[in-house]
């Protein structure tokens, strides 16, 4: 099935189910899906499992998300920063738990996940607090940790440009996570800054092609909506 | 390259420690170099850089070829560096998601690869994403993979930490983030190789071979007249 073009954040986040495993983009604020977050704190599931970067920055996104109590468990390599307070102060209250992996493992379990991997072997973090009670394999020579691929429900996701199948391309370093997390999530939503017609990307440069894609939403569209409403 | 262990009298600030290390990129690879520069200070060596170095900057958050901090008019929220800092793109630039970043770096295709230290052992053990204290929040980031990823990972750190303790150590006291990844390390008070026979110094500043070894009590210090080939070389 190929994606959908949808007219509103909301109705792209409507059938998050509570526990759901969501996989959000972004590295610190650079591909921060902002708008699809926030419409997952208007649909109200609970009890979600957040793999992301990091745990959130200031007051807005995944923090914001964090904030409303939504999230049980966060997946990520780097939470503590200089503007991390929520999930800081609900980490020390022992109202979120944490799962800190190294991030290019990180992103090599999603990877793998999209790409129907069972579990691959990883120099990174052996001998670390963070290997131990994993099973490791010495393979010529060298010592390697077992690691196992992370699958979403759903993700969310920033990218620039899609056409209407779902074809997208990104911007920058805003690419981040975008496009080994759109393979990794049963259903991934992309919120894109327009969407054009299809045929109008080169298709030299997709980066996500539109089979990882089932739900965008184009800001471009939205403002336009608001306007003539 | 000749070992002289005179003390030149004088502690390097971070930006001669910096000055130094490019130094070094710049000689070791003539021919241009890929090189990861952790966050924080290690990121002062790409200011130090002789023109015409051909060194191509990786950071992992997904660019080739970064160029220098953005300011102004030039900052663009969509293109930063590993510590979220407004960057710039030079001629040749690529961009790629996380997991071919990540490739890149464990895949041995990185040069070099410098990055700050709680502590390194001997051994070439590195301890620099986790104070270990029962309060802190762990947060690891890109560093495991960085430290186990390039040909070459050299240090830059102070010699002693805030409270005079020694920072190359025996054995880390802190949690590792990598086992016997550390060919080299920068200091104030001079540059050491870890090779298999001990710690042996390239270059000393502000201090003498007898005060070292005084300081690194527990360490073995080579012989630096009689210099081997470091430890991953």
């Amino acid at each position: 099935m190929t994606a959908r073009v949808l007219g509103s954040y909301d109705e792209a986040v409507a059938d998050t189910p509570d526990g759901a495993v969501v996989l959000v983009g972004g590295f610190g604020m650079a591909g921060m899906p902002v708008e699809l977050i926030d419409a997952l704190i208007r649909q109200g599931a609970t009890d979600l499992t957040v793999v992301s970067n990091n745990a959130g920055n200031g007051d807005t996104g995944l923090a914001a998300l964090l904030a409303a109590k939504r999230v049980r468990k966060v997946v990520c390599s780097f939470p503590r920063q200089s503007d991390s307070w929520v999930f800081d102060g609900l980490y020390r209250a022992g109202e979120i738990e944490l799962e800190v992996v190294p991030q290019g493992n990180l992103a090599e379990r999603m990877r793998a996940a999209g790409a129907g991997i069972g579990a691959f072997y990883s120099p990174t973090g052996v001998g670390t607090p963070l290997a131990e009670g994993k099973e490791t394999r010495e393979i010529d020579g060298r010592t390697y940790v077992l690691e196992h691929p992370i699958r979403g429900d759903l993700a969310l996701v920033k990218a620039h440009v899609a056409d209407r199948m779902g074809n997208l391309v990104y911007r920058k370093t805003a690419r981040n996570f975008g496009p080994v997390m759109a393979t990794a999530a049963t259903t991934s939503i992309v919120q894109v800054d327009r969407v054009v017609e299809t045929g109008r990307l080169d298709p030299e440069v997709i980066v996500t092609p539109s089979i990882y894609v089932d739900r965008i939403v184009p800001a471009d569209v939205l403002e336009t909506q608001e306007e003539s409403s | 390259m000749t070992a002289s262990t005179e003390s030149t009298g004088t502690l390097r600030g971070k930006d001669e420690i910096a000055a130094a290390i490019a130094r070094d990129i710049a000689a070791t690879y003539p021919d241009g170099a890929y090189v990861n520069l952790g966050i924080g200070q290690p990121t002062l060596v790409a200011d130090h850089l002789p023109e015409g170095s051909g060194v191509v900057l990786h950071t992992e958050n997904g660019m080739l070829n970064m160029g220098p901090a953005a300011h102004g008019d030039h900052v663009d929220p969509d293109l930063t560096n590993a510590g979220k800092i407004p960057v710039t793109e030079l001629p040749g630039a690529s961009y790629f998601h996380h997991a071919d970043s990540f490739a890149m770096m464990r895949g041995g295709h990185l040069d070099v690869c410098v990055l700050g230290a709680f502590q390194v052992s001997a051994a070439g053990d590195l301890a620099n994403w986790h104070t270990g204290a029962p309060d802190a929040i762990p947060a690891v980031g890109g560093a495991m993979d960085l430290a186990i990823g390039a040909k070459r990972v050299w240090v830059m750190m102070t010699l002693l930490d805030k409270q005079g303790r020694p920072k190359i150590v025996p054995e880390c006291t802190y949690p590792l983030t990598g086992v016997g990844c550390i060919d080299r390390v920068y200091t104030d008070h001079g540059t050491f190789d870890l090779a298999p026979d001990g710690v042996r110094a390239r270059d000393l500043a502000g201090i003498t071979r007898d005060e070292l070894g005084y300081l690194l009590a527990g360490v073995v210090i080579a012989d630096s007249d009689h210099p081997e080939q470091p430890v991953r070389d």
